[in-house]
C-alpha cells in the first residue's frame, strides 16, 4: 500500500473517533438537561421528550457527515 | 441476515483454505447492493438487467428488497384494514397503534392544523423504512436502506412534499418569503440568502445521511463481530464473544430501526410544518 493511501486510512481512524467524541459529549449533555428538567416537572415529559429527540437527531446529523467523509477516505 | 452470512463466510473460508480471509472484504460484500440475491433451498440467483430504451436498469439485491418491503407492508395495512371490527382483534391493533401514533403525535403535533392531510404520505414513508428496516434482520434479507441511493430518493420525495407543502399552504409569493427569516435588515440579506439555500438542501442531505449510516454501521458492526471467529480461527471467541455480542447489538439493530423510522418521519412532519405555517 502506498504512503498515501496509508495516510487516508489513518486520518480516516482518527476523524472517526474524533467525531464519535464531539457526538457523544454533545448528546450526554442534552440527555443530562433533558433528564434534570423532566424531573422537575413531570408534567413536560412528553414535550421535553420530544424536542429532546429533534435536538439529538440535529446533533448526530453533524456526527454522521464527519463519519461520512472518514467512510469516503477509508475506502480510498 | 447472520446466517446467510456465517454461511457464506464459512464456505469462503472452507473453500479456499490456501488464501487468508479478508475480513474487510466479507463486510463490504455482504452490505453492498449486489446483483445476486440468496434465496434459501436455492441458492445464489443472479438477477436479470432492464434495458429500457438507452437506458440499463440493473435488478439489484436492494431493489427486491424493497420489492419486498412494498408487498409487506401493502399486505399487512391491507388485512388490517379488511377485517376492520369494532373491537379490534390483534393485528388491527397493533397497526392502528401505529397509524394513530404518528397522527396524533406526529402529523399533528409538528404540523398543526391540516395536518391530518399529510397523515397518508407520513405513513406510507414511516411504515416502508421500518420494512425496509426489518429486512435486514431476516436471514437472506438485506437492508435497503444502507443503500445511500434509497435512502437519498426518500430524503428527495421528502423535500419536494415540504416545499410542496408550502407552496400549497402560502402561495408561490408567501412561500419565497417564508425563506428569509422575517424582520431582517435589507443589508444582510446578501449573506443570510446563500445561508438560507445552503440550509434548505441540508435538511434532505442530513436525513439521507442520518439514515444510511445508521443501517449501514449497524450491520457492519454485526459482520466485524461474526469476522472475528474467522479472523482468530477459534471457536470459542465465537461462542463466548461473537454470538453473544452479535444477538447484543442485533436487539439494539431492532430498536434503531424503529428509531430511524419513527426520526425521519418526525423530522419530515417537522419540515413539512415549518415550511407551510412559516410564523411559529
Amino acid at each position: 500500500m502506498e504512503f498515501g493511501n496509508s495516510l487516508a486510512h489513518l486520518g480516516a481512524g482518527l476523524g472517526a473517533g474524533l467525531a464519535v467524541i464531539g457526538g457523544g459529549l454533545g448528546i450526554g449533555k442534552l440527555a443530562a438537561a433533558a433528564m434534570e428538567g423532566s424531573a422537575r416537572q413531570p408534567q413536560a415529559v412528553g414535550d421535553i421528550r420530544t424536542s429532546m429527540i429533534i435536538a439529538a437527531a440535529l446533533i448526530e446529523g453533524a456526527t454522521l457527515f464527519a463519519l461520512v467523509i472518514c467512510m469516503i477516505l477509508g475506502v480510498k | 441476515m447472520q446466517e446467510a452470512a456465517t454461511a457464506h463466510a464459512a464456505e469462503a473460508a472452507h473453500g479456499a483454505p490456501g488464501e487468508a480471509f479478508n475480513a474487510g472484504e466479507t463486510i463490504f460484500h455482504h452490505l453492498m447492493d449486489s446483483q445476486t440475491l440468496d434465496l434459501p433451498f436455492v441458492g445464489e440467483v443472479h438477477l436479470p438487467v432492464l434495458h429500457i430504451g438507452s437506458w440499463n436498469l440493473p435488478i439489484t439485491k436492494h431493489v427486491v428488497m424493497m420489492w419486498v418491503a412494498s408487498l409487506v407492508v401493502l399486505l399487512v395495512a391491507g388485512i388490517a384494514a379488511r377485517r376492520r371490527a369494532m373491537v379490534p382483534g390483534r393485528l388491527q391493533n397493533l397497526v392502528e397503534m401505529l397509524v394513530v401514533f404518528v397522527r396524533d403525535e406526529l402529523a399533528r403535533k409538528n404540523i398543526g392544523h391540516g395536518g391530518d392531510r399529510y397523515v397518508p404520505f407520513l405513513l406510507s414513508v414511516f411504515f416502508f423504512i421500518l420494512a425496509c428496516n426489518f429486512l435486514g434482520l431476516v436471514p437472506y434479507g438485506a437492508t435497503a436502506t444502507s443503500n445511500i441511493g434509497v435512502t437519498a430518493t426518500l430524503a428527495l420525495i421528502s423535500f419536494v412534499m415540504t416545499q410542496a407543502a408550502g407552496i400549497r399552504e402560502n402561495g408561490f409569493g408567501g412561500y419565497l418569503k417564508s425563506l428569509i427569516p422575517p424582520g431582517l435588515p435589507a443589508g444582510i440579506l446578501p449573506i443570510m440568502i446563500p445561508v438560507e439555500i445552503v440550509g434548505l438542501f441540508t435538511k434532505p442531505f442530513a436525513l439521507a445521511v442520518r439514515l444510511f449510516a445508521n443501517m449501514f454501521a449497524g450491520h457492519a458492526i454485526i459482520m466485524a463481530l461474526i469476522s472475528l471467529v474467522f479472523i482468530l480461527k477459534s471457536a470459542l471467541v465465537g461462542f463466548f464473544l461473537s454470538v453473544p455480542f452479535s444477538l447484543f447489538i442485533s436487539g439494539i439493530e431492532l430498536m434503531v430501526a424503529f428509531l430511524q423510522a419513527f426520526i425521519f418521519t418526525m423530522l419530515t412532519s417537522l419540515f413539512i410544518g415549518m415550511s407551510a405555517h412559516p410564523a411559529h
